[in-house]
């Protein structure tokens, strides 16, 4: 097709619409990417996990958790204890999600898990099946303010514990020059649920025995640690797990001298 | 009025204005749709409220458990707001299917109903803007600024698109109908903030500012409606004098195209939230609420003059 030129005043006003129509849709986008910004900052700034909120029991890691919770509320409602509620907007705690502080009202650990059952979109893990296995929180004990680390005997909390023995054991320490010792509650951090009996239970003014995320408290002491004294696996003087080291070669040929470690084999 | 001042609507019929009768009974006539969308609006934040804090069952089933959001109906049949899930999904995350299935649900109704007719009818923030929109024309206030009811469009995109970006639900994180309906279930919060804000807006700033032009679930259902909406304004053009008193009290004017509707039948599917202002308030009866004729053969033709005949 030969170029059809336009006469100059028709082609003046196609580019007066055309370039009404550029700065139009630059502002509108400009005014759309603004806005956008702005409702991107206030939903992170909201979404920003909070530290202390204890989640309903199976709640998937924070982030999954706020992207799928629907804050329908119905967990709330499926709890027979009234321990849940959802946060409302202005609380600290990601708007509408649920949660809740064991101090006031703790999870009971019901076996058939009513909160999980009501649960529509999975933010509470409908796999979870027994209550044993949900990672609510993790309780840690304030030493300096835990009757019974003061050589009292209290171990409420021990006693109060659903998983006694397995999530909070009790220990005995020396009491400084005593030859009596003091009971001490130790939390094991492989069977506690976090469900917060026993910050409900403690009898100190606040709580000496807390649920936080575990994340919050817990270390790791790094796969690179071996401690022979616990662990079944061999030590080796390669700081790797027993499965990820080369197979033994066996295949040595007569009269050829060993490895470099023939020292620590137990032929020697 | 003198006969010489009279004005003739295209049809050669005299164009008459809207009077509001004396008496009680005329007005509540004339109201009855506010009134019976008060009553849902109502009855279903009641429904909610009774099983949640007071038991309410059928069955020993509880009755409506959850908010707008996500619910059960009597234990069993899930219901989800579609537009949540939507976004939900554009997160990247798997549901489970209980909630896509309710979503399904909801997103059927209301395509059956008419897409918006959740917003006159169901949605807790519409008093509020009733209310403001009813205040505002008694005060008198102009517009204090442009905006385009396309406005809630890109709303819509944006909060699909950020839903993807920040990894949340981004509308459901701010959404004052979602704050405004959980608080008023599972106790109050600064989430009436929000809709002091939406009142305040839509008063003082744009004429039905928040559900007209910004809303993204308004905007959601719209797009429903125009692809599905089944229960309709119906139009009986030739009846039609153009007096316009159903623009005056139409929330979305733009909807009531009169050459369009005349040649379709029916207001616009779409914007029009069925709720019902225009039909009592037209001089001529020309409007009234009718089944999108999917199941009848009957052209619109043939129904308008089956009207004049009856």
């Amino acid at each position: 097709m030969g170029g059809a030129v336009a006469p100059p005043m028709q082609r003046n006003m196609t580019d007066k619409s055309r370039r009404d129509f550029l700065q139009k849709s630059a502002q509108g986008m400009a005014v759309a990417a603004t806005g956008g910004l702005i409702w991107s900052f206030l939903v992170r700034q909201e979404a920003k996990a909070n530290p202390a909120a204890i989640r309903p029991p199976g709640a998937l890691v924070e982030a999954d958790f706020n992207a799928t919770c629907i804050k329908c509320g119905q967990c709330v409602r499926a709890c027979p204890y009234d321990t849940l509620d959802l946060a409302t907007a202005g609380q600290d705690i990601p708007i509408g999600t649920p949660y809740f502080f064991p101090r006031d009202i703790p999870c009971y650990m019901c076996p058939d898990i009513p909160c999980k059952v009501a649960c529509p979109t999975g933010a509470l893990r409908a796999d979870l099946s027994d209550i044993a296995d949900s990672r609510m929180g993790l309780a840690v004990i304030d030493m300096e303010n835990c009757l019974s680390w003061q050589g009292l005997r209290c171990e409420v909390c021990h006693r109060e514990c659903p998983l006694r023995d397995k999530a909070i054991g009790i220990e005995t320490h020396p009491r400084q020059i005593s030859k009596h010792a003091m009971f001490v509650p130790i939390v094991h951090s492989d069977a506690c649920t976090g469900c917060g009996i026993c910050e409900k239970a403690c009898p100190t003014e606040k709580a000496a025995i807390r649920v936080v995320p575990a994340e919050l408290v817990q270390g790791k002491i790094g796969e690179h640690y071996r401690l022979g004294w616990k662990i079944d696996t061999p030590i080796t003087q390669e700081f790797k797990p027993a499965d990820d080291r080369p197979a033994a070669q066996d295949d040595a040929a007569p009269g050829e001298a060993p490895g470099l470690d023939y020292l620590n084999e137990g032929s020697f | 009025m003198s006969t010489s001042t009279q004005r003739l609507g295209p049809n050669g019929k005299p164009v008459r204005p809207f009077v509001m009768p004396d008496t009680l009974s005329g007005k509540l006539k004339v109201w009855r749709f506010i009134i019976y969308r008060r009553i849902v609006q109502f009855t279903v934040l009641l429904l909610f409220l009774g099983s949640v804090h007071w038991g309410w069952s059928v069955f020993d089933k509880p009755l409506l458990v959850g908010t707008l959001s996500s619910s059960e109906f009597l234990g069993v049949i899930p219901m989800a707001d579609p537009f949540a899930v939507l976004q939900m999904f554009f997160t990247g995350h798997v549901l489970n299917a209980e909630v896509v299935i309710g979503a399904l649900i909801i997103l059927g109704f209301y395509a059956i109903l008419g897409g918006r007719t959740f917003c006159s009818w169901v949605c807790p923030i519409n008093p509020v803007t009733d209310l403001a929109a009813w205040l505002r024309k008694r005060l008198g206030f102009g517009p204090a600024c442009n905006l385009n009811r396309n406005t809630r469009m890109i709303v819509l995109a944006l909060a699909l698109v950020l839903s993807a970006i920040t990894g949340v639900a981004a509308f459901e994180w701010i959404s004052p109908i979602s704050m405004l309906h959980r608080e008023l279930i599972f106790g109050i919060g600064l989430g009436l903030t929000a809709v002091l804000g939406i009142f305040l807006f839509d008063l003082f700033i744009v004429r039905n500012g928040w559900c007209g032009h910004i809303c993204p679930l308004g905007a959601f259902y719209s797009v429903v409606g125009r692809v599905a909406g089944l229960l309709q304004v119906h139009f009986d053009g030739p009846t039609c004098t153009h007096c316009g008193e159903c623009a005056k009290v139409c929330p979305e004017p733009q909807v009531l195209n009169l050459k369009k509707a005349a040649a379709t039948g029916r207001v616009e599917p779409g914007d029009c939230t069925n709720c019902g202002r225009c039909i009592p308030v037209c001089p001529e009866d020309t409007l009234h609420f009718d089944w999108r004729p999917l199941l009848k053969n009957k052209t619109q033709t043939t129904e308008a003059t089956d009207r004049r005949a009856a």
